[in-house]
């Protein structure tokens, strides 16, 4: 019963590590970018929450909607000057910009916050305490349900948006081909910009849920990254649905690999993420696809 | 009535020179033929025309607008649609979504209009456009372009990598939406076709215009000697 108990938590756990990586892979899908800086940006909504909720008391669910708009509009701005001056400078540019960004955005919340370690578990009310005991060595927690529920309110909204609506078709099509979508009118700055603001909102929510189940501090960015990355990774690179199993996937092998022995959770997570990329891209000659 | 007129243009990869000081004129409801060898410019010049490539120099004018300095997807509702050589379809998109992402909402061409016109493509509706054969994709790229109502339509070399009998059929449905008016501007390397397809031809040579005038007009060997540059202008 612990070995299903422990596939259970993985889930829950892999629910987590989806919503962190949902954002990464649109923005690897639609513009090739690997935003280093995700990672940080889903902190920096975490601490976005943080101040709402310290200044309102209001519940840290109605806080990430009130920080909501900001972080579209924090998307939107690092698209327009930014990536998009470093995309038009060849792949490495990006990656560079991104990883700088990263540094900033982890001084700028040192500066302002401490490296003290904060949690928004406290605020968040009855739902990260509550859990079902479904039978001895089974139980689910409340958190983990929301997490998972959400997780695939996220990735079923995503999946409709792309295939059923024009603005959907217009990002898939510029994801393919930006300057045939520029040819039949689409505007593919509009397109990046908004698939960016996209991206940021759904990491700010990555970051929502690393504030309410564990505690987060200026630079805990990286190790998201880090797991949100594998999760790309294992579920294919720019694959939506691919990204949901990559984390859930992801998760498994760490609460799986805890329970063989606790030291064994991120190691596991991490073994499974080469052996991905041993099996999918033949062998230990791992040649990444270069941008067109 | 000019719809287009191209002012000394002037196109560069670099230090690569592909079209220099290019000046013609296309009226309203007209078909011109671009012609000229590989490597001519033609393909360049309908980018630079289209806002796909930026010109080094001179003017692009659309309906007596300046329009050198908009972006590609600003000239497509102005009513400027170029078919690009290769097709470049969006291959995960069905044939449906190829066409309605590019749909402009009024206008003479919609989604039933465009299968009236290439019947080949009802049946294939709702398939990715990646999985069709050559002259299906050819059919999408040309009803895509249409979506957007186009008043002037660039074609890059649709019978490029096409079966003869595909390439007629893709021409007898060009020769339908050209005499409902549309004016084209074509690059074609078949010679006897553009020829007879076309009211004018424009002949391209290493990035100039080195013959001009109507298709009934030009004998044979006159354009083969501009295309070759036989006998080069002084």
């Amino acid at each position: 019963m612990t070995f299903v108990n422990a596939v259970v938590q993985g889930i829950f756990l892999g629910a987590f590590y989806a919503v962190l990586a949902c954002g990464l892979s649109i923005m690897f899908g639609v513009m090739r970018i690997i935003n280093l800086a995700h990672g940080d940006i889903a902190v920096l909504g975490a601490y976005i929450a943080y101040v709402i909720v310290q200044g309102t008391g209001m519940s840290p669910f109605v806080a990430f909607v009130v920080a909501l708009p900001v972080m579209i509009v924090l998307g939107y701005i690092l698209q327009l000057t930014v990536l998009e001056r470093s995309l038009k400078a060849g792949i490495l540019t990006p990656l560079l910009a991104t990883f700088g960004l990263s540094i900033v955005i982890q001084n700028l919340l040192l500066l302002r916050f401490s490296p003290d370690v904060r949690s928004l578990g406290g605020n968040a009310g009855a739902v990260t305490t509550s859990s079902w005991q479904i039978t001895n060595g089974l139980s689910v927690s409340a958190l983990g349900i929301v997490i998972l529920v959400v997780a695939l309110l996220v990735f079923g909204a995503l999946q409709l948006f792309l295939s059923r609506t024009r603005a959907g078709w217009r990002m898939r099509a510029t994801a393919e081909d930006a300057d045939a979508a520029e040819l039949v009118g689409i505007d593919s700055r509009g397109v990046y910009a908004r698939a960016t603001a996209l991206a940021v909102a759904i990491a700010a929510l990555g970051g929502l849920f690393l504030a309410i189940r564990s505690v987060f501090d200026p630079l805990s960015g990286p190790t998201q990254l880090i797991f949100a990355f594998e999760a790309v990774v294992i579920g294919g690179m720019g694959s939506l649905w691919g990204t949901l199993l990559g984390g859930l996937a992801l998760g498994v092998a760490q609460t799986l690999g805890a329970h063989i022995n606790p030291e064994y959770s991120a190691l596991s997570g991490h073994l499974l993420f080469l052996a991905v990329l041993v099996v999918r891209y033949g062998g230990f000659r791992v040649s990444l696809r270069t941008a067109r | 009535m000019t719809l287009l007129r191209a002012e000394d243009l002037d196109c560069r990869y670099g230090l690569l020179q592909a079209v220099r000081g290019v000046s013609f004129e296309v009226t309203q409801g007209e078909t011109v033929a671009l012609i000229g060898a590989n490597g001519a410019g033609k393909t360049t010049l309908l980018r630079a025309i289209a806002g796909a490539h930026k010109p080094h120099s001179g003017r692009v004018v659309f309906d007596s607008a300046d329009v050198t300095s908009l972006p590609a997807h600003r000239r497509v509702s102005l009513g400027i649609a170029l078919v690009p050589e290769g097709r470049r379809l969006f291959p995960s998109l069905t044939v449906e979504e190829n066409l309605r992402v590019a749909s402009s909402g009024q206008g003479r061409w919609n989604v039933p209009s465009v299968l009236e016109v290439f019947p080949l493509l009802q049946p294939r509706r709702h398939m990715a456009a990646g999985n069709l054969s050559g002259g299906e994709q050819q059919a999408v790229a040309i009803g895509r372009a249409l979506m957007s109502n186009p008043r002037l339509l660039l074609l890059d070399e649709v019978s490029l990598g096409l079966a003869p009998i595909v390439v007629d059929a893709v021409y007898r449905s060009l020769a339908g939406i050209i005499s409902e008016g549309t004016t084209v501007l074509l690059v074609e390397q078949d010679l006897a076709r553009a020829l007879q397809v076309a009211g004018r031809v424009i002949c391209m040579l290493e990035g100039r215009i080195v013959l001009e005038g109507e298709a009934a007009s030009l004998d044979r060997d006159q354009v083969v000697s501009a295309y070759f540059g036989l006998k080069r202008p002084a």
